[in-house]
């Protein structure tokens, strides 16, 4: 029995994994309620936009490298991400341009909308795999380690060890930083704020004469920034491969619905939810169950509720309960 | 059926016969093949989306269905596996059933309120940890019999055909389930649910090891028509090639594939005929009148939700037996390689292009997409080559021609958005 190596069981192998992913999963759901709240659909491309938007980010990493640029232990992926979020949102604002804005002028129904999305997602999806491939690219440097299993136990003398990434540390604070840039901006600014009043009512405050135009501009503006954020940082901590972050979008979607479409604080919390619940039922809880509890009680199996290959099974069982019970989401979605 | 139609569908059939002449026969028929298989399919999604209005994006999960009937009804059983822990694996499915019904019983009867979330957690909860008790050990046995060969509990040993049908009814029966808890949700809801639950059922094929052996795939399952060696040493075929002067090896696979293209046009024809009858039927028109206006038709005394079940399963079934089919032509069951891309969202832009609510858009759209996708697959890499052929070789040259396998997305991508914006209704619009 020794609760405190428990305890760093549960922090090393489900903690601070669940918590890096949360935060990677709220980005992504954020940008997908943000595009709901405002331009009232689902956005079937936001999984592709976060893949082009890495995938800038890359070629911009790969540039600065091959000039012998570097972020000294940080990863130089940080100071390409700018780039890439520049690129990405011109690209989005293109889109919404040549693509969007006619059927939003047509007052098209939402499923229209969700269907043209899925064109656009097979266009950036499609450019994606022609300009870096298919392949798993790893575009991580610097510093591996903020401190490794080994100096832990070093320093600690436990038995087991706590290891904790650069790349978990930085889509911490990286997250942390841009949510609260993106909550100030919307409670504390005239764009922000008239884009609040938008969602709510879209009548009022075209009464109150707030341009839509550039609303919805600024809407994409801000998604494109989130998806590429949100990629950048996923991709840092695992690797990057298109077609998963396709896949993404499931999860991503899950915690977007979960939280409550359209409002940007059940999406943060929704992607906690989605990461944790993933985590958990699918980790194997044998070794915390072996520390913590008495050595007569010491578990046979391995204490897994479901193999790791369902984890998005465990994301979408949770949507499915969460829109038979509530259809508006944990916290106060739209429903339209 | 107006000139226009015929002049569409004559255009198609000449780039088939053009791709025969000017590649091979062999690649225009099996993409024939392939793109009745689709066809067939967007003849389902049209049923849901053309006729009803219903956004399912799960169609991946039925055809995967489909192939999974066919692992179960065709393959041989492995009588060891059946021993050591078939009724054990059986019993626990049937446990899980009751599981759930109780669930949903206990839901229904009990007052909203604290108790009821209680009960259900309990019933559920425990029901999980009660059902994974029975459930483990059986399998594991089965499992542990021959695990390089099999390792699962086989099929019946039925003849294939009847594999088809019984595909479309498992895609039913599962169909019928989503239907009784997803229905409800309104249009994009019910996009990204359906979607999640093609993504539950491919992960369930892929770990169901003791099902159909997961991801070690199921290889060789019968087929409905002869072999080409079978062809290959029939000495009156060999005669037969000699006096006409082709080759038999490529002969014997042309047969086999015409074969595969008249079973598979019957079925198509089978499709057609019924969901053109039932479209044109009192019951298609109300089935339309609820897509138009799901107000005024509920309004009318129509049952919305009982007639948006009804399509929901019938359409699925269409995509379950296409999906076997698509098995069956394969020779075997690989859920690795369902991908949502392919089998949900090329079917979508099939339906959508040709011309959603009309049976006829569905099979051009389907014929043609169908088409366009694998002949980019064959010639965008020649294209790319020509094109690049000036250049200075180099690494942009090599990158060019790598990836003009990744055209084909993008090019789908613009068609789709191009018919969206300039010709909404498709190709062959609805009447």
């Amino acid at each position: 029995m020794d609760q405190l190596n428990a305890l760093i069981v549960f922090l090393n192998f489900v903690f601070v994994p669940g918590l890096t992913y949360g935060a990677q999963l709220s980005l992504g759901a954020l940008g997908v309620t943000l595009v709901y709240g405002i331009l009232r659909f689902s956005n079937f491309a936001h999984g592709d936009t976060m893949a082009f938007g890495t995938m800038v980010t890359i070629l911009f990493t790969w540039w600065f490298q091959s000039m012998g640029f570097h972020f000294g232990p940080l990863p130089t992926a940080l100071l390409a991400m700018p780039f890439g979020i520049l690129i990405t949102a011109l690209f989005v604002l293109g889109t919404d341009r040549v693509v969007y804005q006619f059927y939003r002028k047509k007052k098209s129904v939402s499923t229209i909308l969700v269907i043209v999305s899925v064109g656009v997602m097979f266009v950036m999806n499609g450019l994606t795999r022609f300009i870096i491939g298919v392949e798993n690219r790893n575009f991580e440097d610097g510093e591996r380690f903020l401190i490794t299993a080994r100096d832990f136990k070093i320093l600690t003398g436990l038995n087991e060890g706590l290891a904790i990434k650069t790349t978990q540390v930085i889509t911490v604070v990286v997250a942390i930083l841009v949510v609260t840039a993106m909550f100030w901006f919307l409670n504390h600014t005239r764009t922000g704020k008239s884009m609040r009043a938008f969602s709510d009512n879209e009548d009022l405050a075209l009464l109150s004469g707030i341009n839509p135009e550039r609303v919805v501009q600024v809407t994409w503006i801000l998604a494109a920034t989130l998806a590429t954020v949100a990629g950048v940082l996923y991709g840092l901590d695992k690797s990057f491969k298109p077609f998963t972050y396709f896949q993404l979008l499931l999860p991503i979607f899950a915690s977007a619905i979960v939280g409550g479409l359209g409002n940007p604080l059940g999406a943060i919390a929704g992607g906690f939810i989605i990461a944790f619940s993933e985590v958990m039922v699918t980790y194997a809880w044998k070794k915390v169950a072996t520390y913590a509890l008495p050595d007569s009680w010491a578990p046979d199996g391995l204490l897994q509720l479901m193999s790791t290959d369902y984890k998005f099974a465990v994301s979408f069982s949770i949507l499915i309960l969460v829109l038979l019970f509530m259809p508006t989401g944990l916290f106060k979605g739209k429903s339209v | 059926m107006n000139l226009r139609t015929v002049a569409l569908f004559a255009g198609l059939a000449l780039m088939f016969i053009l791709t025969g002449q000017l590649q091979s026969w062999n690649l225009s028929l099996s993409i024939l093949n392939t793109a009745l298989l689709a066809a067939i399919m967007a003849m389902g999604v049209n049923m849901q989306w053309g006729f009803a209005g219903l956004f399912n994006t799960g169609i991946m999960g039925f055809v995967a269905l489909g192939g999974l009937a066919v692992v179960l009804v065709s393959s041989e059983p492995v009588p060891d596996a059946w021993r050591a822990g078939g009724p054990g694996v059986l019993a626990a499915l049937i446990l899980g059933v009751s599981i759930i019904s109780l669930s949903i019983i206990a839901y229904k009867k009990l007052p909203a309120g604290r108790k009821r979330t209680w009960a259900m957690i309990v019933i559920l909860g425990g029901g999980f940890f009660v059902f994974r008790a029975a459930f483990d050990g059986p399998v594991a046995l089965v499992e542990s019999v021959n695990p390089a060969t099999s390792g699962n509990l086989g099929g019946l040993g039925l003849p294939t055909l009847v594999a088809w049908p019984a595909g479309g009814l498992l895609a039913a029966v599962v169909a019928w389930a989503i239907a009784k808890t997803a229905l409800g949700l309104r249009s994009d809801y019910l996009a990204i649910a359906t979607l999640g639950i093609a993504e539950i059922i491919i992960s369930v094929m892929k770990n169901e090891d003791w099902l159909a052996r997961g991801v070690k795939n199921v290889i060789s399952l019968p087929r409905p028509v002869p072999y080409e060696v079978d062809f290959q040493a029939d000495p009156l075929f060999l005669t037969w090639a000699d006096r006409l002067g082709f080759d038999p090896v490529i002969g014997s696979s042309i047969i086999v594939k015409l074969c595969y293209a008249g079973l598979f046009v019957a079925v198509l024809t089978l499709v057609i005929f019924l969901s053109e009858r039932a479209l044109n039927s009192p019951w298609g028109r109300m089935i339309r009148a609820i897509r138009d206006n799901e107000v005024s038709a509920s309004a009318m005394g129509k049952n919305v939700t009982g007639r948006h079940l009804q399509i929901f399963v019938i359409g699925s079934a269409v995509v379950g037996v296409a999906g076997a089919m698509m098995t069956t032509m394969d020779g075997q069951l690989t859920p690795g390689t369902y991908n949502p891309l392919r089998y949900t969202f090329l079917v979508w832009v099939m339906v959508i292009v040709g011309g959603s609510g009309n049976n006829w858009g569905a099979l051009l759209g389907g014929l043609l997409i169908g088409w366009l996708w694998l002949i980019v697959e064959s010639l965008g890499p020649n294209i790319m080559m020509a094109l690049t052929g000036q250049m200075i070789d180099g690494p942009l040259k090599d990158h060019l021609q790598d990836a003009a396998a990744h055209t084909r997305l993008l090019t789908l991508g613009v068609i789709l958005l191009l018919v969206l914006r300039f010709s909404p209704k498709g190709l062959i619009p609805e009447k």
